[in-house]
């Protein structure tokens, strides 16, 4: 296999012309960044890093809420990599060391087990991720779910941020997210590669995202402009189309806030009425509304992207910038203290950026 | 957080729920994303996120990746 990857290097590098390619997915930026990819390709090829990182993109407006939550007494369950992400005042794990309930789970299964040995608490889920997570969420939902449970919905869908993003970025083409793709298929990207930008479905392994650059390029070479998939192993055209069908049991499509970016058209999940029951927003809806309040008179509410001062996650999340041009990276934010969500998160550009080329002095 | 691990489904313990091995640790996984548990999907590998498997993993991956590479590298 090396001998494949050395082949692809050298195909991608002998045919290299100016080119910008976004991937829009943390878990590519993971890979790229790890195996040092931007290093052993040739610099005319570009790699772009979107907003594929879920918690990343998740208003703070929703965290506050899930504080909000917690702070009158409700338990929240949450994925781990949302814990840490700042709100307007804070994180879930500085509420948590303020003596509130929160816990880390690895599943919904999880904090329904815990709402299950529980009955007198009364459990939030934080619901986020992109396609890939949705499924899941809404397949426990239809399950029998007790009645002191509910979720905090922020599901996002990534082709209609990837249209959004052909408009106010420049970029060539894109490789597409393997594990979304592998819940909605290959066929809703048609919208983004009918606007002229090639598209190419790939997994997460380096040869996975070598023959993905390498398609891409090949597409722009020969004119063309399609959606392709490198990762037919876990993807098709048409998806999962059970998963599909669960998600759009449970979920209907709204308009939605992203961190950084705004508000995008049909790119966010609410429950639909069926589920209210379980819908945080509606059982604690004089909570929700207080924290509402509460946004409006925070420290950020004149910022629209929702970042501190200095921070330019925002521009980093449409790659229109990259974490070596923040003043903060590297200085006043890292890992360990980190200021924006793309340094929170395990999947974030300037985390990633951080813990494999920071020490190179890049 | 999109982040997905094959596991090999190893026994069906009820209607939705299986024994997965990722790597040699054992995990229990809900099917109900891919249809619900089959014993004839002992011995398959599972794409397994946020303990759903999302997907099976198709035998004639090499193949369709081996035809791509050929296409790319001899376009003739």
């Amino acid at each position: 296999m090396e001998n494949i990857e050395q082949k692809l290097i050298s195909r991608i590098n002998e045919h290299a012309a100016p080119i910008r390619i976004m991937h829009v997915c943390g878990t590519h930026e993971r890979t790229i960044s790890k195996y040092a990819i931007r290093d052993i390709i040739s610099k005319d090829v570009q790699l772009l890093s979107g907003p594929g990182c879920p918690v990343c993109v998740t208003p703070a407006e929703d965290i506050d809420f899930a504080i909000s939550l917690a702070k009158s007494g409700k338990v929240i369950a949450s994925f781990g990599d949302m814990m840490r992400v700042p709100g307007t005042r804070g994180s879930l794990f500085d509420a948590r060391s303020d003596g509130y309930d929160i816990r880390m789970v690895y599943s919904i299964d999880d904090a329904v087990k815990i709402a299950k040995d529980n009955p007198t608490l009364d459990i939030v889920f934080f619901g986020i991720g992109f396609e890939t997570t949705a499924p899941a969420n809404a397949a426990a939902l239809l399950r029998e779910v007790p009645e002191n449970f509910s979720m905090l919905t922020s599901h996002k869908l990534m082709p209609p941020a990837m249209e959004i993003l052909t408009e106010d970025t420049i970029v060539d083409g894109f490789l597409a997210p393997g594990h979304v793709s592998t819940i909605i298929g290959t066929y809703p990207y048609n919208s983004v590669s009918e606007r002229g930008f090639p598209i190419v479905v790939t997994g997460f392994e380096v040869l996975d995202v070598l023959l993905g650059i390498a398609m891409v390029q090949n597409q722009i070479e020969s004119g063309r402009s399609c959606v392709e998939n490198a990762y037919s192993r876990c993807v098709n055209v048409e998806g999962n189309l059970k998963a599909q069908e669960m998600m759009y049991l449970v979920f209907k499509k709204i308009d939605s806030k992203w961190r950084g970016i705004g508000m995008i058209e049909k790119s966010g999940l609410a429950l639909k009425k069926e589920f209210e029951q379980f819908d945080a927003v509606n059982v604690y809806a004089d909570i929700y509304e207080k924290a509402q309040h509460e946004k409006k008179v925070s420290d950020i509410d004149n910022n629209q992207n929702e970042m501190w001062e200095g921070c330019i996650c925002a521009e980093i999340l449409t790659a229109r910038a990259q974490p070596a041009q923040c003043p903060l990276f590297g200085k006043r934010c890292s890992p360990k203290n980190p200021v924006g969500p793309c340094m929170v998160s395990l999947e974030g550009t300037c985390y990633n950026w951080y813990k494999y080329t920071h020490n190179k002095g890049i | 957080m999109c982040i997905a691990i094959p596991g090999k489904i190893i026994s069906i313990l009820n209607e939705n729920t299986a024994t997965v091995d990722i790597g040699g640790i054992k995990r229990k996984v809900n099917l109900d994303l891919i249809g619900g548990a089959d014993r004839s999907l002992i011995g398959k590998y599972a794409l397994v996120h946020v303990g759903y498997a999302i997907s099976l993993i198709s035998d004639e991956e090499s193949e369709e990746i081996l035809k791509l590479l050929r296409d790319l590298m001899d376009p003739s």
